[in-house]
């Protein structure tokens, strides 16, 4: 019950908000959506907590039929596990920390009810995705937190920048949604079933089974696990569907730190944990997933050393941490890769919203080369912000350094080639990301002031409603890791998780992590002090020095700061062949084709209504010629057909 | 002799005497009253119609049926729907003249002739009768240019195509040797037989009765006489006169000819064709509104004649549906156009509709209902009587002619909806001078039978169907 309240009642803010928001106002929308997410945390927590530590069994909450189609049978209802239930207590909780900071920061649009409202909406899709009891009710929440992206990117719709990203996103997305689509219809067709616990049942029966495509056969299992991958790599921006990602954040700021952050992009990763029983089965997929997560972590890392827009820093992080994530799930380690999931949530929500506060005191500017010098004047962002960077660079004990060392344990337990990639990977992003983050953390709020007079007079310490869930956020972003490390990741995990997250009998990688040699486990914090100690070296120490080395590394500096040329390269290979295509299509096909076709019938019938319409002269000589002539044609007509 | 099956023509034209001589003996303006009695004849004459039985007198060339009992009620309620159009219009018109409902009167004895004709002699008396009547009526407005000019082309059209109807008369006659429908459908019974000098009759009495009816090549006629003529006339000329013609010609080529069916087929499927392509296309480009529905009847009997063609009890059925439905939606549209009229002056032009809907909404829908139900747009009783007439077709394996059918409603929606469009969407012109109830009365019956015959279609069909099956056995 707790539970189900905790799914619906951001449906409830969001409707009340959406449709009478004009009519109730500004501050009641605030507050009717505020309410109903304080509800829905409330209740998540207290399910998480009735599931996890009061013996409440896991179960399925069934809700309706959905579809009844021949053997094609899908009902609405909520799965209630750990996995589920971990995800709805951290959406809940982050959504409504965000929606009270939202409260500060959208203070001067116009129109805060319909944000609200979709703010409250995407929560809700969230929440229909992690508590999916099947792959088609995991695809609407799915759609559903896509569409609300779509138009939270969007919200100000009246810059043409936004409407760009926002379509970007939507359209990158409809790529991986494909994969994924593709990868429900081949569960269908080898299990007869979508349902989780009918598929998990039939694991064993299936292992074996072939899928013939493009004449070569495959595993089934390795083709589902690959393209439901790729359905997680557009949600979750890997490597070669992250490009929306950093063009996201042209939405408001609490868009980015909720969906593009903490919530939606993770879903991709869960979509991976919730398939562990099956994925666990697909050795060759699982490699894929390892090799793309290392490559991601360490390409978006060496891409967030050199940008210059506060945001983007924190997105091409994000791209990043997900990376670490999917190697996580990539050797097996899917309790480890939730782990991580749960305290980048904190974290990263934290440092998207610091980053917001100061973007709030600078007068809506991004640019950290116009920025510095500004940290006494607000010295709580100031300290969150570096607790949130503490904890992204994984220093002891804030939450990062428990999750992300559990990764890298776990890539180097797995003993194999994909593994040893992803540590590898994983290692030197690590150092790439301590170094950005105080490159971040040291031009934002050291040094001499770069902005305008004008602007630094205005520089001021957010509100209390901004702050206060910064403060909150910061306190998890602490303690999420020291306290939930043990469970999770202990000797008995299977307590805490259940059946939700199932594994095969061959995989022994949380065992393996405890016994690794003392350096794999120190390398993460070493590296990470290394990059801080770099970034302070070169930014604090010798402000001219990077931009020397920009000048010498030219090639690399520009490469970097334009992102590999990922959007050129796809707008030569993609978008420019598509845009002529389509132009070609648009022009002759529809236009001169289609169109002409009734267009030419048009006017070939008004211009022989001109021609009929000559005959009829008015003169009796005329029309009595013409019935004579007709009385002719006819009698021929009867007596040559007759 | 057996006369009594011919009573209602008889009283009929004993009341037409009767209102005459009252007409004539009365002081001051005797049209409303002898209109009003007029009504009351038709009225009467439709309950003899309905209390007379079946039979055949008068030696054979007089019968009655349920098929012509069909035919003369149609008739009869299409002729009293003009006179009492006709009483809105006459009294700006300086046509308050008494001898024009009795003109109507007379007319309609005629075509209750043809409707029980079963000889060739009948039907050319009948013929006869209903067309002078006309022509008189065509240019009842005798101070009128146009209308007189419209009661001479259609008298000197009108004889030709009787020359016709005599010139092919007797060629059958001389071929067949008798002119009696029973005694040609025995002498046609073998189509193998039949010599070319008959069949060239047949196709000269088609061309009498398509004269008639307005189908292409026999048509020009028609766009002038319908601008040309008093607009009431107009209204009658459209209705009456057609259902009576297209009677006869699905009398008697379902009759005696019957047997020569994969003969005059081909013929009625290319005048069909022809009407309907003319029907639609011709009609583009008119802006004068009474051209509009000249062209309209031509391509509606076109339509018509597809259910003919399929020469199965189902066409005749559809055929007998359409021209009821035909009248209505004729009836009704036409008493919108006589309803049109602007400081006493009557107003022809599609473009003086502008703006209808705001200027006289309850018209504007009336109209836009005929427009609707003329271009075959469900649910209205258009719609249903295309249905018939292309399933029967479909049903006799004629695909073709249903296609063109169908082709040549879309062109024919683009200017019915054309004026719907002009009285919704356009500009408004100054309002139109209050219409007299009579109007009101007319458009509203039709736009009422017009818009909920698909709620009770079952008596019309089982009508329609007895009469078909009446005829075809």
């Amino acid at each position: 019950m707790f539970y189900a309240i905790a799914v619906f009642a951001p449906l409830l803010g969001s409707l009340i908000a959406g449709l009478l928001g004009r009519s109730i106002g500004d501050r009641a929308a605030q507050a009717v959506t505020i309410l109903c997410m304080v509800l829905a945390s409330i209740c998540g927590v207290a399910s998480f907590i009735d599931l996890v530590y009061n013996g409440v069994p896991a179960g399925v909450i069934s809700l309706g039929t959905w579809v009844e189609a021949g053997s094609f049978h899908v009902s609405w209802a909520l799965r209630y596990d750990t996995l589920s239930a971990v995800m709805v207590a951290m959406v809940t909780c982050v959504a409504t920390l965000i929606h009270i900071y939202s409260v500060g920061y959208m203070s001067h649009d116009k129109s805060n009810p319909r944000f609200f409202s979709y703010l409250s909406l995407f929560s809700f899709a969230m929440l229909m995705l992690v508590t999916a009891d099947n792959l088609l009710q995991l695809f609407f929440g799915w759609e559903g937190v896509g569409l609300m992206s779509y138009l939270l990117i969007g919200f100000w719709y009246h810059k043409p920048s936004a409407c760009a990203a926002a379509m970007k996103a939507f359209i990158v997305n409809r790529v991986g949604d494909l994969g994924f689509a593709v990868g429900i219809a081949l569960v269908f067709f080898v299990f007869g079933t979508i349902t989780f616990g009918e598929i998990f049942e039939a694991i064993g029966a299936h292992q074996n089974d072939a899928y013939q495509v493009f004449g070569t056969s495959f595993r089934a299992y390795e083709v589902i696990g690959i393209l439901l991958f790729i359905g997680a790599m557009g949600k979750s921006a890997q490597l070669g569907l992250h490009v929306w990602l950093p063009d996201a954040m042209e939405g408001p700021t609490p868009v980015s730190a909720l969906i593009h952050a903490a919530t939606m992009v993770t879903a991709g990763v869960f979509l991976m944990a919730r398939m562990s029983p099956l994925l666990d089965y697909a050795p060759g997929a699982l490699g894929f997933i390892a090799v793309v997560g290392g490559s991601t972590a360490l390409f978006a890392a060496t891409i967030g050393c050199v940008q210059n827009d506060i945001k983007r820093v924190i997105a091409y992080s994000t791209c990043s941490q997900l990376g670490y994530m999917f190697i996580a799930a990539g050797v097996g380690a899917y309790q480890a890769s939730i782990f991580h999931l749960l305290t980048h949530a904190f974290f990263k929500a934290l440092l998207f919203l610091a980053a917001g506060s100061v973007i709030h005191a600078m007068s809506d500017e991004q640019d950290i080369r116009k920025m510095g010098g500004i940290w006494k004047k607000i010295p709580i962002t100031y300290t969150v912000f570096w607790i949130g960077s503490l904890a992204l660079a994984g220093v002891y004990p804030f939450a990062g350094y428990f999750s992300k060392d559990a990764i890298l344990e776990a890539a180097y337990a797995a003993h194999s080639a994909s593994g040893t990639y992803g540590f590898i990977c994983g290692l030197l992003a690590a150092f790439l990301t301590a170094f950005y983050s105080w490159r971040l953390i040291i031009l934002t709020f050291h040094g001499a002031p770069r902005a305008d007079h004008h602007t630094m007079e205005h520089v001021h310490e957010s509100p209390w409603v901004m702050t206060g869930p910064l403060i909150l956020l910061a306190i998890g972003a602490i303690t999420t890791g020291i306290g939930f490390h043990e469970e999770i990741l202990g000797e008995h995990w299977h307590a805490f998780w259940g059946e939700s997250i199932r594994i095969a009998s061959t995989n022994h990688v949380l065992h393996d992590m405890e016994e690794l040699a003392p350096w794999v486990g120190l390398a993460p914090s070493v590296v990470g002090l290394a990059g801080i100690a770099l970034a302070y070296l070169l930014y604090m120490g010798m402000p001219t020095v990077p931009a020397q080395l920009a000048q010498s590394f030219g090639v690399i500096y520009r490469l970097l700061l334009n992102k590999w040329y990922f959007d050129e390269i796809y707008a030569a290979l993609l978008i420019r062949p598509i845009t002529a295509l389509a132009r070609l299509l648009w022009q002759v096909g529809d236009a001169t084709i289609i169109d002409g076709i009734p267009n030419g019938l048009a006017s070939l019938t008004s211009s022989s209504s001109g021609q009929v319409v000559k005959v009829q002269t008015g003169s009796i000589a005329h029309y009595a010629f013409a019935m004579l002539i007709g009385v002719v044609v006819l009698v021929g007509v009867f007596l040559i057909f007759r | 002799m057996n006369w009594t099956l011919a009573i209602p023509e008889i009283v009929l034209s004993c009341c037409g005497m009767a209102i005459l001589l009252y007409g004539v003996l009365s002081r001051g303006n005797a049209f409303f009253m002898s209109s009003m009695l007029s009504v009351g004849a038709l009225l009467l004459t439709g309950v003899l119609v309905l209390s007379t039985d079946a039979g055949s007198g008068f030696f054979g060339l007089f019968i009655t049926d349920a098929f012509s009992a069909y035919i003369k009620l149609t008739i009869l309620v299409a002729a009293a729907l003009s006179i009492v159009m006709a009483l809105g219009y006459a009294e700006h018109a300086n046509m308050q003249r008494f001898e024009f409902p009795v003109l109507i009167l007379l007319c309609s004895v005629g075509m209750l002739v043809m409707a029980s004709a079963s000889s060739l002699m009948t039907l050319y008396m009948g013929i006869e009768l209903m067309s002078l009547s006309i022509y008189v009526l065509a240019a009842f407005a005798r101070d009128d240019l146009r209308s007189s000019e419209a009661g001479l082309k259609y008298f000197v059209l009108g004889a030709l195509a009787s020359g016709l109807l005599l010139y092919g008369i007797s060629l059958v006659y001389g071929f067949a040797g008798s002119m009696s429908f029973d005694a040609l459908g025995a002498a046609l019974a073998d189509p193998k037989k039949v010599s070319a000098g008959l069949v060239t009759g047949i196709v000269f009495i088609v061309a009498g009765l398509a004269f008639k009816i307005s189908a292409v090549p026999f048509h020009m006629w028609t766009p002038d006489v319908y601008e040309g003529a008093p607009t009431p006339v107009t209204a009658f000329m459209g209705t009456a006169p057609k259902v009576a013609a297209m009677a006869l010609l699905v009398r008697s080529l379902a009759g005696p000819f019957s047997d020569l069916l994969g003969q005059w087929q081909q013929l009625i499927i290319l005048v069909s064709i022809a009407s309907m392509l003319l029907g639609s296309l011709a009609a583009i480009g008119q802006s004068n509104i009474k051209r509009l529905m000249a062209y309209s009847s031509i391509g509606h009997m076109g339509y018509a004649l597809i259910g003919l063609a399929a020469g199965t009890p189902a066409g005749i059925r559809g055929v007998l549906i359409y021209l009821v439905t035909y009248v209505f939606m004729n009836s009704g549209t036409f008493a919108c156009i006589i309803a049109m009229r602007r400081r006493g002056r009557a107003v022809e032009g599609i473009a003086d509709l502008g703006g209808l809907s705001k200027t006289d909404p309850g018209l504007a829908l009336a109209l836009a209902i005929f427009m609707f139900s003329m271009a075959g747009i469900p649910p209205f009783s258009g719609f249903w009587g295309k249905y018939f007439i292309f399933s029967a077709a479909v049903a006799q394996g004629m695909w073709p002619i249903a296609v063109i059918g169908v082709l040549t409603s879309v062109i024919g929606a683009y200017y019915y909806v054309r004026i719907i469009k002009v009285m919704y969407f356009d500009n408004a012109e100054p309002a139109f001078d209050a219409r007299p109830a009579s109007l009101s009365f007319v458009a509203a019956a039709s736009c009422i039978f017009t818009t909920f015959f698909f709620l009770f279609p079952a008596p019309l069909v089982a009508a329609a169907d007895a009469a078909a099956r009446a005829l075809l056995g």
